[in-house]
């Protein structure tokens, strides 16, 4: 993974961080194979993805993460994208895969039901979020517009050193999405 | 016809035939008796063995065959796996990967977990691998219709399916012992 020592000084000032400047923050930290399945908070990185063809859909977040896993053997830097839900669709691989075998991947997750302000289906999972990433280990960081370039640094140190799964949570807001 | 009725064959012979016809390509086996049998009939370090994650094989075959299209690539599957997850023939079926083979040794049981029945008896499952998108899928019972056909598939572009019904026969196997991180480095190493 390349070194990042990013130009994005415009993070700083705390402002919303645009899609197209988040994905290429992402490449310039070496991440070079890209899957997953949607989430409106995740809409515009995708949709960056999609235009860079960079993304490979997925169905479900289980089949994303192995897909990664493949990937990466073959040599690529994986990130998996996903709404928090998929977290449980997806925690036997991650446990049975990715932690018994040593297989890191980068898992950006949007933060459904922060702060309880969600539809109903979100707000269990919003809460315990960060406990349920604990649990399992999974070492997590939430993106934020002022400390966006440590962030990345940390999932690039992170993703190197331990050889597992490293989640960046994104809240609603952070990244710019399709509707802004 | 249930596995048991005629004369069908064993996975273990079957994939010993398969193994024969394959030197360096990647080849995932999903968890459970498979992994156990190919690891004793013919250990290789472009043999990737799952422990976990049931019904992901296929998956982290498309991985690996989005990463290295050079590479052709080999998923030994089962019936209960690929119930399991469905969704990914949909998945392959819409990327269409030349480089992919799926072969599904298909007991219509779990075995791993003493016999109880799935429901591929009553699924065609590469039916629905064909309607998902596959390019080539095959049912076999006979050993030299399994060559035959596994043979065509190397030399055809894929997405290709080959469902080989066998019966509920188990080698007398123990664990691989490998431990996983070591089977990822090996297998990585491998196919580079």
């Amino acid at each position: 993974m390349r070194g990042f020592f990013g130009v994005y000084s415009e993070w700083r000032n705390g402002t919303m961080i645009e899609s197209d400047v988040f994905v290429q923050a992402l490449q310039d930290i070496g991440v070079d194979f890209y899957t997953g399945v949607p989430d409106s908070i995740l809409g515009g990185i995708i949709a960056e993805l999609m235009e860079r063809r960079l993304y490979t859909p997925a169905v479900r977040e289980d089949e994303a993460v192995a897909m990664a896993a493949g990937a990466y053997m073959s040599g690529k830097v994986p990130a998996v994208l996903m709404q928090n839900s998929g977290l449980g669709t997806s925690l036997n691989t991650l446990i049975s895969l990715n932690m018994i075998y040593c297989q890191p991947c980068i898992l950006i997750v949007s933060w459904r039901g922060y702060q309880g302000k969600d539809a109903p289906e979100h707000l269990v999972m919003g809460e315990v979020m960060p406990q349920f990433l604990d649990t399992m280990k999974i070492p997590h960081r939430t993106l934020s517009e002022k400390t966006a370039i440590e962030d990345l640094k940390w999932l690039a140190e992170t993703f190197m050193k331990q050889r597992i799964p490293v989640a960046l949570l994104i809240t609603k807001g952070v990244v710019k999405g399709l509707h802004p | 016809m249930r596995p048991e009725q005629g004369t069908m064959q064993s996975r273990a012979m079957a994939m010993a035939a398969l193994l024969e016809l394959l030197t360096d390509q990647p080849v995932i086996i999903c968890n459970g008796f498979p992994s156990r049998e190919a690891y004793k009939i013919a250990d290789r370090p472009t043999h990737f063995y799952m422990i976990g994650s049931m019904g992901n094989a296929p998956a982290i075959a498309l991985g690996v065959a989005v990463a290295k299209p050079n590479k052709q690539v080999v998923v030994f599957d089962g019936d209960g796996n690929v119930l399991m997850g469905m969704g990914t023939l949909a998945t392959v079926g819409a990327l269409r990967p030349k480089n992919f083979i799926h072969v599904v040794f298909d007991n219509e049981v779990y075995g791993t977990t003493g016999n109880q029945p799935t429901i591929s008896n009553v699924v065609p499952l590469e039916k629905v691998a064909k309607a998902a998108g596959y390019v080539n899928v095959e049912r076999v019972r006979e050993r030299e219709d399994l060559v035959y056909e596994f043979k065509d598939m190397l030399k055809k572009d894929g997405p290709s399916m080959l469902l080989v019904k066998v019966n509920e026969m188990v080698e007398d196997v123990g664990r691989v012992m490998l431990d996983p991180p070591d089977i990822t480095k090996r297998f990585m190493k491998a196919i580079q």
